[in-house]
């Protein structure tokens, strides 16, 4: 940054999935010295998870990390221990690993009580059961009073997969099909709905859920390399995934607004705060980019999952604009759409 | 939101609809036209909806001082820096105040230093807080036109805990436009005026647009559809060479304005010379606290002078952009030094600010 002013101090935008977060992580990344085991996807490449290919064999291995915080741990649709198995199992389906165990480190603030620990761990549980993901090892730490805001969960995902399955962010070819698998901005919406002082009675719920049933009705497809890239568009939301790919992959990707599921609930908030839903996190919806011939056949079997009902084709990547990612408006107009700044700030009226 | 009908305002169909009467109309009248709007959410919608790539090329939106946080003088900022350092102190403002660059540091950054700067949905928020921090001293940073005023003027009204004041930087539409329109180098072909100010001060404010300056009005709500409809008005008043000011937001606006809303401004404010960030001072520009609700007016409660402040920063624009004299990718530093992370300018830092918009949906050469 050229400010210095910014440089120095870190801000709450930093932790937000945009640009400013980019700069965090590659900030830290740029001291780390060993950055990937025998060639594989390592930390600078900032995809989903990492892989670990095994010598001898045409497998690898698939590591994805996250900490997860949320306010209030308990929302519509979820709660923070269901939050942080979905993040890390949805990011090792995301690289088409199958998901095989989990660590969780929990961080917890003196004074936490102990029954709405023991809620958090049963969803954490019962979560992690339905996607047949074992819990194999852990770590508590207790911090005093003040040092922390009630608990933190940060978990480690190990999946494996073949090697020749390529499912990467700079995988985009010209040509290919962009798909959301449901309804954007459901979970950073109902969040922020639901936030204090902020009196919208809404029925909209968090769509945090694990993907694993829209993976296994295309894991035929993601074998034979049909699907380019996959992201879960969390923090950034789909615009910020988006324009990772785009720049990722030097493509321009062209979505068309009137394709793009959106609840109306979604929309009216967004509007009321003047937030944008494009950059609202999802937390259990995949994108993917996927071989324009097969595409019609992917949807239709993402459409018959539970979780994949409202999905959509929403746009194509093309080659001309690389690095951008453009809208057809709803009224037929064309716009970019920006990779977004940071934490999703709502705008006087 | 729920407004019914409100569906047909974001239709495509319709949208065709308006375009070709627009295609037809600037052919008929077949010379370039200028048309400027001074609203943030004005040049939020056409931006959004890239409503500028559907009219045909005679036609240019130009985009006026119509961002209530780029207005608002680095004067204003600094002293509620200044008055946000203090101990006890709760500065509470709206969103994207807290971003917008002043003389030394802005308001996000006085907080990132450890100050309690809260951002707040309205002034009743910050009522909240004050009650709930009998001990502190709880400012509501009032920034906004005619819009805002009324909520403010009536928190003033209710009796708010001593602990809460105002530092009141609202400013007056229509004097800005006149100020423009006076020294006028624009040639400016017709106004879209703003909905949700219209909604206070009603019709009557504008007339002297459309009648003493002989320059074409309409009042236009903020989805696609209306503003493309207003353009269209616009338009069959330049060819029939009409001088009025119609009011495509008729669903909300009444010619009146909203007298309640009028009442409480005239009691609680009074119109003064005001300093606009980029403009210069506009006479009957800005609003203050009348001297018998002094008690909550933050000026009168902490008596803070700002000596020297910096508007404009070197190698800025915005001057030019907020009067519509300039697109932002004509100025040298968008895109490059000057970004949204990094603003330099005020107007690249709101979500109403012109150059942060454009670099959010326009492509660089605009
Ligand atoms: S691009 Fe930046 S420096 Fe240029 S006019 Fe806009 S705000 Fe000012």
């Amino acid at each position: 940054m050229e400010k210095e002013e910014s440089s120095k101090i870190i801000r709450l935008a930093h932790g937000a999935g945009g640009v400013l977060q980019e700069e965090l992580i590659k900030f830290i990344t740029k001291d780390i010295t060993l950055k990937n085991v025998n060639n594989g996807i390592g930390v600078e490449e900032l995809d989903d998870g990492a892989t670990i290919p095994l010598k001898d064999y045409d497998k690898e291995i698939v590591i994805t990390a996250d900490g997860h915080t949320v306010f209030p741990l308990f929302f519509p649709g979820g709660d923070l221990g269901k939050l942080s198995v979905c993040g890390t199992v949805n990011d090792i389906l995301m690289m088409g690993a199958k998901p095989l165990a989990l660590t969780s480190i929990i961080i917890i603030e003196e004074g936490f009580n102990f029954d709405t620990l023991q809620k958090i761990v049963h969803s954490l549980n019962s979560t992690a059961t339905e996607a047949c993901v074992a819990i194999i090892a852990g770590d508590t730490k207790v911090m005093p009073r003040g040092t922390l805001n009630e608990i933190i969960i940060a978990t480690t995902g190990i999946g494996i997969k073949d090697k020749k399955i390529k499912i990467v962010d700079n995988g985009l070819k010209p040509g290919d099909n962009i798909i959301i698998t449901g309804s954007i901005g459901d979970h950073g919406t109902a969040l922020m709905a639901n936030r204090e002082g902020l009196n919208i009675s809404t029925d909209l719920e968090s769509d945090v859920s694990i993907l694993i049933e829209i993976f296994n009705a295309i894991k035929k497809e993601i074998d034979e390399n049909l699907i380019h890239a996959m992201k879960d568009p969390t923090r950034g939301g789909m615009a910020g995934a988006l324009n990772d790919w785009a720049s990722k992959s030097n493509v321009s990707i062209v979505i068309d607004e009137e394709k793009i599921p959106i609840k109306k609930q979604v929309s009216a908030i967004c509007d009321m705060l003047g937030l944008d839903s494009f950059n609202i996190a999802c937390e259990g919806r995949a994108l993917m980019a996927v071989d324009s011939n097969q595409s019609e056949i992917i949807l239709q079997k993402i459409k018959k999952t539970k979780l994949g009902r409202d999905a959509m084709i929403i746009g194509e990547v093309q080659k001309d604009n690389p690095g951008r990612v453009l809208l057809k408006t709803i009224v037929g107009g064309t716009r970019f759409i920006d990779m977004p700044l940071g934490e999703p700030i709502p705008r006087i009226c | 939101m729920d407004v019914p009908g409100i569906d047909i305002l974001r239709r495509k169909d319709f949208t065709e609809k308006i375009i070709n009467s627009i295609n037809r109309l600037a052919k008929e009248i077949n010379r370039p036209l200028k048309f400027m709007h001074v609203c943030g959410t004005h040049e939020h919608t056409i931006s959004k909806f890239g409503l500028r790539t559907l009219l045909p090329k005679k036609i240019e939106i130009l985009s006026g001082p119509g961002c209530p946080v780029c207005i608002c003088p680095a004067a204003d900022i600094d002293k509620a820096i200044e008055i946000g350092k203090r101990d006890n102190t709760i500065l509470t403002t709206f969103g994207d105040m807290i971003r917008v660059p002043a003389t030394n540091i802005s308001l996000a950054e006085l907080k990132a230093k450890g100050a309690d700067v809260r951002i707040v949905y309205g002034p009743n928020d910050a009522i909240k807080i004050a009650k709930e921090n009998p001990d502190k001293e709880v400012i509501f940073f009032a920034i906004g036109f005619e819009t805002t005023a009324p909520l403010i003027g009536y928190e003033i009204q209710s009796n708010p805990p001593s602990n809460f004041s105002v530092i009141c930087a609202h400013k007056l539409i229509p004097a800005a436009l006149e100020l423009l329109m006076s020294q006028s180098l624009l040639n400016i072909d017709g106004f879209i005026s703003p909905g949700h100010v219209s909604v206070i001060i009603g019709l009557k404010p504008y007339e002297i647009f459309s009648q003493g300056y002989r320059i074409p009005n309409v009042i236009a709500g903020f989805e696609p559809n209306d503003v493309l409809l207003s353009i269209l008005m616009l338009l069959k008043q330049v060819r029939d060479k009409r001088f009025d000011t119609l009011n495509e937001y008729s669903r909300v606006v009444k010619p009146e304005g909203n007298l309640m809303a009028q009442k409480i401004i005239a009691d609680v404010f009074e119109s003064v010379s005001s300093p606009w960030r980029g403009i210069g001072r506009v006479s009957e520009g800005g609003l203050a606290i009348k001297e018998k609700y002094q008690d909550f007016d933050a000026d009168e409660k902490f008596n803070i002078t700002i000596e020297k402040s910096q508007d404009i920063p070197p190698g800025c624009s915005c001057h030019l952009v907020m009067v519509g004299k300039l697109y932002p990718y004509e100025c040298s530093l968008f895109r490059k030094k000057c970004t949204p992370l990094n603003p330099i300018g005020p107007c690249m830092v709101s979500m109403e600010g012109t150059c942060s918009i454009y670099y959010k949906y326009h492509k660089e050469e605009g």
